[in-house]
């Protein structure tokens, strides 16, 4: 399985030429090949990553309404975003809302990806593609869709509830109901895609583990809580790693089905540096908003991997 | 004896919670359809589950009145076009990091993995001020089919898949004389199809179904695609338009789903690939 050692990817001819000339431009010449091949990546890369956010960090040093001249202002773009409790409010929100919904959905895929495991049930296939379809709608069609079954007055859930005997919920129209809605958008969303990797993961088990675990006399749950979910942990990591960042990345789910409301208690950071530039024209501000962004989730990812690593100690 | 009838309750659990796990899941869809053919009323009256009166009249406004099908049309070669050049370019990167080395690869391979943790959101602002002020593209495709078209992930799944083409194979189209980019177009890129089928449909999928970026670039509604018309029915309280929303939502699902049932198979293989081995 492993790749032949590389003296075979260095054409015959080309070594030969090798021989007699050196110099950096001629290694360039010898290596023409991969390096054009790679640089289609580079040089976007360049120009449309690395460019934007050094031009970004130039940015946030002024204040710019996106036309005619930049006005340096020093840290002043800083300073006021230390105390704009909306852009904090914000990223509280994200933290609210991923431990509202990864912890729940990565316990169902778990679940659902042990059950869909094996020959355990049948239509296997059938099961695997009803949870997975969500995550091929666009989250613009879900939102609005989700938006109408939640509506407290006229939305179907809260029909059913009614009928069922149940007070109805304010989905969308208190603070926490309203996270809960973007989490419940989210899970469906998310939950055949995080079953397809937990899937993916389980099948790396050898199945005699689990057959010995039975021999010994363990039941089903057993199974499960003391074999596959420790086997699974590098890939349970994977997909919770995913997560985080899919998290803070939010916008489309809660721009479609709350608005970021009520009360801002469903906005996110993106949707804080999205109006910042196209409704209020901030754009210094915005890109300050968005260094502040990347580095909040640079420290919670540093803090996710140490907390991880002293987990293998 | 006792271990055989727990394992039957199992089953009987693990039956009835993924019946109503996939009700759940397909009721969304379901609600999306029949609102569809409902009047706009009708969908909020909410007196029957079933349309009384089963009407086409919102999919035909959306099309005289939104221009539906240009927007659908605007979708479609985004997409495409996004589609079929990025797989080019991630197949030829991935192609060179498995099966050359050179100086610099392992930087170079490493930095690239790095890239992929970087959020949109962290550039969206330059890069927007990029587009209308450098290239003039706002309003137009290439903002949604350029800046994107080599990206990391797509060159490390394609990597990963090319570390298993076989290197006589290369080493005996280049003693027939090929050239290396002849290699790549004739012997590499037919033997690494389903790998690039898998990349292709995640790459559709996520053109097809992208919101924030194009909200940046795309204002008039001409230029608009499916999503972000959507999105522009979108009203003041009580005036959105629902009706024509959900005849549009059920429109914008359709393709998504006939490619799924086709091809499962790959999109599966290309969501798994990197969270085992990577």
């Amino acid at each position: 399985m492993t790749p032949a050692p590389s003296t075979t990817s260095t054409p015959a001819t080309l070594r030969v030429a090798g021989a007699r000339r050196r110099g950096p431009l001629h290694a360039l010449w010898r290596y023409r090949w991969p390096l054009l091949f790679v640089s289609p990546f580079f040089i976007l890369f360049a120009v449309f990553s690395v460019y934007p956010i050094l031009y970004s960090l130039y940015l946030s040093f002024h204040e710019w309404r996106g036309i005619g001249a930049m006005r340096p202002v020093g840290t002043a773009n800083y300073e006021r975003l230390l105390g704009d409790r909306i852009f904090w409010n914000s990223m509280l929100n994200s933290l609210i809302l991923f431990f509202i919904y990864v912890p729940l959905m990565t316990f169902l895929a778990i679940v659902i990806a042990t059950m869909l495991h094996g020959n355990f049930l049948k239509l296997q296939g059938l099961w695997r593609a009803l949870v997975f379809m969500p995550h091929l709608t666009s989250m613009v069609a879900a939102g609005f869709t989700f938006r109408l079954i939640l509506d407290t007055h006229t939305g179907f859930a809260n029909r059913a509830l009614t009928w069922l005997g149940v007070s109805p919920v304010p989905w969308l129209d208190d603070m926490w109901w309203a996270r809960i809605s973007v989490g419940l958008l989210m899970i469906w969303a998310w939950l055949g895609y995080n079953t397809i990797i937990m899937l993916a993961g389980l099948q790396t088990i050898p199945t005699e583990v689990n057959e010995a675990a039975r021999v010994d006399g363990a039941n089903t749950v057993q199974v499960f809580t003391r074999i596959t979910v420790p086997l699974l942990r590098p890939v349970i990591l994977f997909a919770v790693t995913l997560s985080i960042i899919g998290t803070f990345q939010l916008f489309t789910e809660p721009y479609i089905l709350t608005g970021g409301g009520p009360m801002r208690a469903t906005e996110t950071p993106v949707m804080q540096i999205f109006s910042s530039t196209f409704a209020n024209l901030r754009f210094g501000y915005a890109a300050s908003m968005s260094y502040a962004y990347f580095l909040t989730i640079v420290v919670l990812a540093i803090l996710q991997f140490r907390l991880v690593s002293r987990g293998d100690r | 004896m006792r271990a055989r009838h727990g394992d039957l309750l199992v089953k009987g659990v693990a039956y009835a919670a993924l019946t109503v796990l996939c009700a759940f899941m397909l009721f969304p869809f379901v609600w999306m359809l029949v609102s569809s053919f409902k009047p706009f009323p009708e969908i909020f009256a909410g007196r029957t589950f079933l349309p009384q009166e089963p009407t086409l009249a919102n999919y035909v406004a959306l099309f005289e009145r939104y221009d539906a099908l240009r927007k659908f049309w605007n979708s479609f070669y985004i997409a495409g076009s996004a589609t079929v050049l990025s797989v080019f370019l991630c197949a030829l990167g991935g192609y060179a990091f498995a099966k050359f080395t050179f100086p610099g690869r392992n930087v170079m391979f490493a930095i690239m993995l790095a890239s992929m943790t970087i959020p949109f959101a962290v550039m969206m602002v330059p890069l927007f001020v990029m587009m209308r002020n450098v290239f003039g593209w706002i309003d137009t495709p290439w903002p949604l089919i350029i800046p994107g078209a080599a990206n990391a992930f797509g060159i490390f799944f394609m990597r990963q898949y090319m570390l298993s083409v076989s290197d006589d194979m290369l080493d005996a189209a280049r003693i027939d004389g090929a050239s290396e980019f002849g290699i790549f177009l004739r012997v590499v890129l037919p033997t690494a199809l389903p790998g690039l089928a898998s990349l292709a449909i995640i790459f559709f999928m996520a053109s097809w179904n992208n919101f924030l970026w194009p909200l940046a670039v795309l204002r008039s509604p001409p230029m608009h695609t499916v999503p972000i018309m959507l999105n522009s029915l979108q009203g003041p309280p009580g005036r959105t338009a629902f009706d024509l929303l959900m005849a549009g939502s059920v429109l914008s699902v359709i393709p998504m789903l006939i490619v799924f049932f086709f091809l499962q198979r790959y999109l599966i293989a290309g969501i798994t690939a990197g969270s085992v081995k990577g």
